[in-house]
């Protein structure tokens, strides 16, 4: 199950393998931050077996899930047809009316780290950016999403390198099962963005203060963050590792007080 | 989720003909509740015309007030500068409200035509004369530690979810719609709307097609002395079983000035005007502010299961305008935490 | 051991922020189509008819299926599900196999949808008449009704019946009060979703969201008439389950689906239906008793619980602890199970100590405040070394240390036994504290072991990581007994077709596979060594195997480590590409839960450190400490820290560990400030239906929480020591906060949850 952090994306083998069958989009997958499964759709589509066996070697279950081209329904009321960015990249597709964007991440785009906990806008898993605000995808039909620019988790990395609030959860354990961590991590991504202009919350003292780039404290962060709920109950290490981002310092991890030690 | 016919309206013009052709068309708006409402078959509308994108999304002075833009978000709203420095109420009342995503995602104009949270109203097979009219009040004798103590009636008990509303009551706002051919028409806030009598059907005023443009707030001297309390079952993100929108002015001690609006209590937004009128003249003092809000609540009815919230609201009152009097910044009990760094 | 126990980042982190972990939802195939279930709106009663004939012209429906046109699965049968070692349903009602409607939200129709928009829009079509019968749906109405259950889980139910009242009435103190807790849902983040892929007629593959995939695929493969190993069960990763992710309906409902499309099928629970077709907890009513002699020892406890249950043995067992903590010549702990048309109630979080330990911990401080004791002092002068029941000593115990590392840590010599003598601005300031515990259960399991020629290692076992850390502390303790670094290691588990490993349930999982993987890595260095020793070319060669030791991927001549032989210059030399060992331990008597087990090479151990059940009482215990802040004139209560001291053993690693000991506070907070599913009673639908209504703690109702571990290995349980932490943190935190709240405000709340209207006496 390790295959991604180990070979988080291409390996160089696989880079040359690619680079050998298509070379003209070789710079655009690569800056569009290709992930693996995005790759092994094309060496579907190229028949190319030279790897297939390598790679299914080291990742068995993401074989399982080979990705599926997957196709517009075949019938389609009220079909919609959108382009709009995901992650950088342009997509066009048509989908039903009644499609939700959180939908159209998870069943059309083979994007499914943004996550359906509730449907209704009640805990916030789905969480991604549009146009540099969070939004909840599960009430945001996809249609009303054209020109837009969305930003989901597995936007946020640059290449192998984790966004720095990905990296402060995996050090401060921000999370147990990982099914509301995509949304606490977009959350508290454009979050940064809000202190940095100034907006206000319903714990700030006094909201005829209008200062910029305000330095939350603990609790602006648990109120800020409550749009997101975490069933397993990693709130207080995530508020660690958010402070660590926002603080740009090192936060204590808090479980070696255990010993007495920092 | 019903089948739906989905466009954008390139103009206000457009989306109100459409809207306003078709009884069984809505505006969509952020569509935090609608999309909600959809999927669990409470509402089902044949046609959404999309007003996210109609550019009514401006927060600017008008005449001596500020004019709030429908199509603008509730966190914009919020953030404003205008809003905060001379609204304060109103922007603790929106941050009181939902999360940051929703708030991002809430137009102003929809937030005032949320339905209201009443499960018997969100479930389908339960009987509610609010989606089906004829069908009984699931409430009236069903669970109702949440619902109305003021100005309900036998056919329908459910309170009115919005925070943003219950400031915009207190703030005497004016709601400015727009209808067919170009027909405008100002309503104020206590006339938007409705408690529910014979009709809880209809959560407002507005007709078929008429369409939310903004809404005027007046100049007021509050900003100095306002507060927004929000009481919940836990400290953020759910609904209020009761809300104070509180704003005074004082001549030294004395009240010359009060507001005082009521949330989580009735089918609307709820101006507590026994205890406004009694305070009136008054010194600011917490035996009149208690005087006032048991004035007030004498005429309170509550159900079976909400008894609480008669003392409730009385005690919320009393904090509220005691938050008022130190200017806002007084603080939840979050705000007073140990943790404040 | 040098990476056991360390806090080292979970090894799965990077694929759980970066969106890249996969959940059963998210196994999309080729040519899928989806389910979407409809549900009973009746409590009681039978389906006069169902009319499908709009429903099927919908826009892209492809199957509606009801008991008139579903699959024939295999009857119920308790014993024949036994003798396959099936094990058995969430609720025993195999779907869709007849008329009869149980309780609302029951699903009774599937419709299968080219989308799941085209799905859920053609339920609303299908129109379903009902013969309605008068449901029981309420708990204090049924209660004349209720029955004495004779046994729970192989254990007597009802002890020492009526014994208690007689040492009661000459006891010098005496206090007597009856606590009730809600019903409550487990609402894990993720919705029970499940992908059913047929790859043939008699071979099945479901990604399916389950605390275990060996459980699923054999419950499955009974009623679907197949052979478990022809059910492939995959979950590699899971989004919570807190109990409620055994085997429920929809997993049957789905493969049906997909037979009948002849198509994979996704079916993916909305959060409505979590609230009526994967289990509760039950309410309770418990009644406790406690009397003491004049200088507070306590001479009885009385637990009596009325509860209720549906379609199922299982009900919530809140007497538990009254049978494991104290001190008393006596204890009786009895019960009476109502039947209710509700949803089944089923295992939750520490199912029995959660609300057991709300009541039996609150009559304590209820107790010591009458003694004009403190509460500490109260509970350690009644402290039980032994079982009090079975007279067996504890395994490990270390719960006096609880008390006093916490009373410590947490300033509680600052609390003042009077109530209402604190106060922070508005608010009333008080501490309370607790008793944790929880059993220490362990269940066969089997690990395998492989190496290639490089050095990557494998460790492979059919468990589950639904958050717990699993991934992550095996690989650290096959790192240590393979002496190879963490990060060669790779972990395998989630996939019904290896080797078999409990659910992940009862806090077993730790306790119950590492003695296995450490005895798969023994097998594995004792046959790279064989290989050595029988090697010339080897500087091991002719040795015995008990003198070699190993190290930084290597065996050495102890004592002599310059005469060493890299585990992959012998593998080179012995031209092998490969290497594997598989080892199953089956502790001497399987406390708690069991598999059945395929064999790999059975353990070795000594009974002394094998789970001897019949020898040791095998328990976890902690204490828990609440800092309180009430605004008297709201009734609202914010806990503003929290304390827990743990001992469960040995700690496998400090940063998992601690996550889930606060986990476990935060649900405890939850089930103490805000968690209830409240139903209505003349229908007995749930009122709280969604995430809006029933409220879970947010960020903002989460103080910090300080977790401290006393970390000595219990050297009973197993050659590892560690017990498991899954459950225990939620226990007694409801107490704890209830009794803050009354050194606060001197108000005594029985009734959970401490939701605002408590404190109005209306």
């Amino acid at each position: 199950m390790e295959e991604q952090a180990k070979l988080p994306d291409l390996t160089e083998a696989e880079r040359k393998a690619l680079e050998e069958l298509m070379p003209d989009e070789m710079s655009e997958i690569i800056t569009s931050g290709i992930k693996r499964r995005h790759f092994l759709k094309l060496f579907a589509v190229t028949g190319a077996s030279l790897l297939a066996a390598h790679l299914l070697g080291i990742e068995q279950l993401m074989a399982r899930s080979a990705p599926i081209e997957q196709q517009a329904p075949v019938f389609i009321e009220n079909g919609i047809n959108i382009s709009f960015k995901v992650n950088g990249s342009p997509q066009h597709l048509m989908v039903d009316s009644r499609m939700t964007l959180l939908d159209t991440l998870r069943e059309r785009l083979n994007l499914t780290g943004s996550k359906k906990g509730c449907d209704h806008g009640q805990c916030g898993a789905c969480t991604v950016i549009v146009d540099d605000r969070r939004v909840l995808s599960c009430l945001t039909l996809a249609a009303t999403c054209e020109d837009k620019k969305v930003t989901t988790i597995e936007g946020l990395a640059t290449g192998n390198e984790l966004h720095p609030m990905q990296a402060s959860f995996i050090k401060h354990d921000g999370f147990q099962c990982g099914y509301c961590t995509p949304g606490q991590i977009c959350s508290a991504v454009a979050l940064m963005d809000e202190a940095k202009n100034g907006e206000a919350s319903y714990v700030t003292a006094n909201v005829r203060n209008k200062n910029k780039s305000i330095k939350l404290s603990d609790e602006e962060i648990r109120e800020r963050m409550s749009g997101n709920i975490c069933r397993c109950g990693a709130y207080p290490n995530i508020v660690d590792a958010i402070r660590e981002v926002h603080g740009d310092k090192a936060v204590a991890q808090v479980w070696q007080f255990a010993d007495g030690t920092i | 989720m019903r089948p739906f016919k989905y466009s954008t309206a390139p103009d206000p013009a457009t989306a109100i003909g459409l809207v306003s052709a078709n009884p069984t068309a809505k505006y969509l708006g952020g569509g935090t509740n609608l999309v909600d409402l959809m999927k669990e078959d409470v509402m089902r509308p044949a046609e959404l015309v999309d007003v996210s994108r109609l550019k009514y999304a401006k927060i600017e002075k008008k005449g001596s007030g500020v004019s709030i833009g429908a199509t603008a978000t509730n966190a914009f709203t919020a953030n404003d500068d205008l809003i905060r420095e001379n609204y304060p109420l109103l922007a603790m009342a929106i941050l009181a409200g939902a999360s940051a995503q929703i708030r991002n995602m809430a137009t102003n104009g929809g937030n005032l035509n949320q339905r209201t949270r009443c499960s018997y109203f969100y479930d389908v097979n339960m009987p509610c004369n609010k989606r089906e009219p004829g069908t009984g009040c699931g409430a009236l004798h069903g669970v109702n530690k949440n619902h109305a103590i003021f100005g309900w009636s036998e056919k329908c008990v459910a309170t009115y979810p919005s925070d943003m509303a219950v400031a915009l009551a207190a703030l005497n706002a004016v709601v400015q719609v727009e209808g067919v051919n170009n027909t405008k028409r100002s309503i104020p806030f206590a006339d938007f709307h409705r408690l529910p009598g014979d009709h809880p059907e209809l959560d407002n005023n507005l007709k078929q097609g008429e369409f939310i443009t903004s809404i005027d707030l007046p100049a007021n001297k509050f900003a100095e002395k306002s507060y927004y309390l929000k009481i919940r079952e836990r400290s953020s993100y759910a609904f209020a079983l009761v809300s104070v929108a509180a704003a005074l002015v004082t001549d030294g001690n004395k009240i010359k000035e009060v507001r005082i609006a009521l949330g989580g209590v009735a089918h609307k937004p709820w101006r507590a005007s026994v205890a406004e009128q009694w305070l009136i003249g008054k010194h600011a003092t917490e035996a009149n502010f208690k005087a006032a809000a048991a004035a007030e609540l004498k005429n309170a009815q509550p159900l079976q299961h909400n008894k609480y919230k008669v003392a409730l609201a009385a005690k919320a009152i009393i904090r509220a305008l005691e938050g008022a009097m130190q200017g806002g910044a007084y603080g939840t009990m979050e705000a007073d935490s140990t943790s404040k760094n | 051991m040098s990476e056991t126990g360390k806090p080292i980042s979970r090894i799965d982190g990077r694929m759980k922020v970066s969106g890249k972990a996969t959940y059963s939802a998210e196994f999309n195939q080729p040519n899928m189509a989806y389910a979407f279930p409809v549900r009973a709106t009746i409590a009681k009663g039978k389906i006069a008819s169902i009319d499908d004939a709009v429903a099927q012209k919908e826009p892209g429906v492809i199957a509606v299926i009801s008991y008139k046109n579903a699959l024939k699965l295999t009857p119920l049968d308790m014993q024949a599900q036994m003798k396959a070692g099936a094990g058995f349903l969430g609720e025993n009602l195999p779907p869709l196999q007849d008329d009869i409607v149980h309780y609302p939200g029951q699903f009774i129709a599937v419709i299968v949808a080219e989308t799941y928009e085209q799905g859920r829009a053609a339920a609303y079509k299908l129109k379903v008449r009902y013969t309605v019968e008068k449901g029981a749906v309420d708990l204090k109405t049924e209660l004349p009704n209720s029955k004495k259950p004779k046994m729970f889980m192989g254990e007597e139910a009802q002890v020492n019946e009526g014994q208690a009242a007689a040492p009661l009435a000459a006891a010098s103190q005496k206090v007597d009060h009856t606590y009730s807790t809600p019903a409550e849902h487990h609402h894990p983040m993720e919705p029970h979703a499940t992908v059913a892929v047929w790859e043939g007629p008699n071979k099945l593959t479901l990604y399916d969201a389950t605390q275990g995939v060996g459980l699923t695929s054999s419950i499955a493969a009974y009623f679907l008439g197949l052979k478990a190993e022809n059910v492939n069960v995959i979950a590699p990763f899971v989004g919570g389950g807190f109990g409620s992710k055994g085997l429920w309906l929809h997993t049957l409902l789905v493969a049906m689906a997909a037979k009948a499309a002849s198509r994979p099928v996704k079916l993916a629970l909305t959060r409505q239906m979590m609230q009526t077709n994967v289990g509760h907890r039950a309410a309770t009513i418990q009644r406790v008793a406690l009397g003491t002699d004049a200088a507070g020892k306590l001479s009885v406890v009385r637990h009596h619980t009325d509860t209720y249950n549906n379609l199922t043995q299982f009900f919530e067992p809140s007497g538990k602890q009254s049978l494991v903590l104290y001190q008393a010549p006596l204890r009786e702990v009895t019960y009476n199970v109502a039947q209710l048309n509700r949803s089944t109630p089923t295992f939750m979080r520490a199912p029995g100590e959660t609300p057991g330990t709300f009541a039996l911990e609150s009559a304590m401080d209820e107790m010591a405040y009458q003694l004009k004791m403190d509460p500490i002092e109260f509970r350690i002068k009644n402290h039980t070394t032994k079982d009090p029941m079975k007279g067996h000593d504890f395994s490990s115990e270390f719960l006096v240390d609880c008390y006093r590392i916490g009373a410590e840590r947490f300033g509680w010599s600052s609390r003042s036994m009077q109530p209402r003598q604190k106060r922070n601005g508005k608010y009333l300031v008080g501490y309370g504290m607790a008793t944790a515990t929880y059993p220490g259960g362990r269940s066969a399991a089997s690990v395998k072991v492989h190496m290639n020629s490089k050095g990557d290692v494998t460790v492979m076992t059919a468990s589950i990581d639904i958050g717990t850390g699993t991934y992550t502390v095996l690989a650290q303790t096959a790192a240590d007994a393979l002496g190879v670094p963490v990060d060669r290691i790779d972990v395998k588990i989630g996939d019904s077709s290896l080797p078999p490993a409990p659910l992940a349930g009862g806090s077993q999982t730790t306790a119950s596979i590492h003695p296995a993987a450490l005895e798969a890595c023994m097998l594995l260095r004792k046959e790279l060594a064989a290989l050595a020793i029988a090697d010339p070319a080897s500087k091991l060669n002719g040795r015995k195997p008990e003198e070699i030791g190993y190290a930084d991927g290597k065996l050495f001549v102890k004592g002599d480590d310059q005469k060493a032989d890299t585990y992959l210059n012998i593998l080179s030399r012995a031209k092998r590409s490969e290497i594997e060992a598989c080892a199953t331990t089956l502790p001497v008597s399987g406390a708690g839960l069991t598999v059945p087990s395929a064999l790999c090479t059975p353990s070795q151990t000594p009974p002394e450190q094998n789970s001897d059940t019949k020898q040791y009482a095998f328990h976890s215990f902690g204490a828990q400490f609440a800092e309180v802040w009430v605004d008297e004139d709201f009734g609202t209560i914010r806990v503003k820290r929290f304390t827990s001291v743990q001992d469960v053993g040995r700690i496998m690693n400090e940063k998992t560990a601690r996550s889930q000991i606060i986990g476990g506070v935060i649900f405890g907070i939850g089930a103490a400030l805000m968690e209830a599913t409240e139903y209505d009673k003349r229908w007995g639908n749930p009122v709280t239906r969604t995430l809006a209504d029933y409220h879970v703690p947010v960020h903002l109702d989460v103080p910090p929480i300080d977790v401290h571990f006393i970390g000595k290995p219990d050297p009973h349980i197993s050659p590892i020591g560690a017990r498991g932490i899954g459950e225990i943190g939620i226990t007694g935190v409801s107490a704890a906060i209830a009794n803050a709240v009354f050194n606060a405000t001197g108000k005594r709340l029985r009734d959970l949850p401490l939701t605002p209207e408590k404190f109005f006496d209306v």
